[in-house]
């Protein structure tokens, strides 16, 4: 069967999705996901899904569950990427995938992760940036 | 054979004298939209085609084959004048007209016979009323045509999206936002953010008149997808009036950034993206003037 490769780099996973996710591939996909952040001790997983054009519920489902899964396992998911149909589509849907962090591309997902990452090896909150607005 | 048409074939140049006299004495007639030369060529070429149909014999039914030039030639009278913005009275009032003028002359023809006058005139009548409620669709159809098209461009033209900084998007939107264009608006600015690599998006809402729980919902659509993409987006221009009725209204915007100009906004995303403006000092000004 078909699998999708990830990658290891460093502390982070790499995972490029290049083919449309039919439902089994994804689902061996978040198992295989979840395996390989079980035994690297990985602290991020970036997904780049700039390659995939068609996406369904089932799809947006299995991205939150990745997400939700590697935070309890204390790794942050990084969705990078994504078309702007895609995005529209996912919307549309009502999966606004809360709790996942998305970047334009892989390096600007990098660095996203390396921030999060950071933060918390700094024990501060790993919320999202939210600069004071009463220095204006 | 019928009389009218024989009438048509034969008289056609005394009715076409008249129907041009009817036209040219209406109040209405519109010499600043089409010349009288054109105008009579256009009548003689509807009147010839008139004439050529009802010489068939078939006075009824004005979707058969025999009246295809006459149709034809009404449509695209019709339809240019809608374009030129004639008046729904004077297109009417074109094909009307002729009524009058081929009465006139059948009256002049059939003084003699009265039952047979007014077999004519009803057959014509109808005949030429079925005509007019053609002109009168294909005018709509004109206007209907005209219509959509400047809808087309007004949405075309007014979602702009503008690059104010490196990796800064903004995006005023002026007008009300329906379904259909704030997937225009959400379309245009998700390929934007994509080609231009943005990682923040400013939606300025200043020319959105009145906000009310679809056009929220619509904005919240359009910010979560632009957050999916991997870029954040700001809504600025959030007037008073708006932020009572968003209140009012019950709606959650707490997870998603506000300003209330785009000025802050724009400050905003230039400390997101950790940039610094800063306003020179005098000397320095006058050392750059020179």
């Amino acid at each position: 069967m078909e699998r999708i490769p990830i990658l290891k780099m460093g502390p982070f996973l790499l995972v490029t999705i290049q083919v449309d996710l039919y439902d089994r591939l994804a689902l061996s996909l978040e198992n295989d996901l979840i395996n390989m952040v079980s035994r690297t001790g990985a602290r991020g997983v970036l997904i780049d899904i700039s390659a995939v054009s068609i996406v369904d519920s089932f799809m947006g489902r299995i991205l939150g569950n990745i997400a939700s899964m590697s935070r309890i396992m204390d790794a942050e998911t990084v969705v990078v990427g994504m078309q702007p149909a895609v995005a529209i589509t996912l919307v549309e849907l009502g999966l606004t995938l809360q709790g996942v962090y998305t970047a334009l591309d892989v390096e600007k997902g990098m660095v996203l992760l390396q921030d999060k990452i950071g933060f918390d090896q700094l024990q501060e909150q790993d919320e999202e940036e939210e600069p004071d607005d009463r220095t204006e | 054979m019928t009389t009218t048409a024989q009438l048509l074939q034969q008289k056609k140049k005394s009715i076409l004298e008249n129907w041009m006299k009817n036209q040219l004495s209406d109040q209405g007639l519109r010499d600043d939209l089409i010349s009288n030369n054109d105008l009579t060529q256009q009548s003689e070429e509807l009147l010839t085609g008139l004439g050529h149909a009802m010489a068939s014999g078939n006075v009824d039914n004005i979707y058969a084959v025999e009246y295809e030039p006459v149709t034809e030639i009404l449509a695209d009278i019709s339809v240019t004048r809608a374009r030129q913005g004639f008046s729904p009275r004077e297109t009417g009032l074109y094909v009307l007209s002729l009524k009058q003028a081929i009465a006139d002359t059948l009256e002049q023809e059939l003084s003699d016979q009265p039952v047979q006058l007014y077999k004519e005139v009803m057959t014509m009548n109808r005949l030429l009323d079925s005509l007019s409620v053609i002109t009168f669709e294909t005018y709509i159809k004109g206007r209907e045509e005209v219509i959509v098209r400047q809808t087309d461009e007004i949405s075309e033209i007014s979602t702009p999206v503008i690059r104010v900084w490196e990796g800064i998007l903004a995006l005023p939107i002026i007008g009300t936002l329906d379904s259909a264009r704030t997937q225009v608006v959400m379309e245009n600015l998700l390929q934007e953010i994509v080609n231009t690599g943005s990682n923040i998006a400013i939606l300025d809402i200043s020319g959105v008149p009145a906000v009310d729980s679809l056009v929220a919902q619509h904005l919240i659509k359009t910010v979560s997808a632009t957050r999916l993409m991997g870029a954040e987006c700001i809504i600025s221009g959030v007037r008073a009036e708006i932020a009572q009725t968003i209140v009012h209204l019950g709606i959650d915007l707490s997870n998603i950034k506000t300003k209330a100009t785009l000025a802050s906004a724009l400050q905003l995303a230039f400390s997101m993206n950790r940039i610094e403006v800063k306003s020179q000092s005098r000397s320095a000004n006058f050392g750059l003037k020179r």
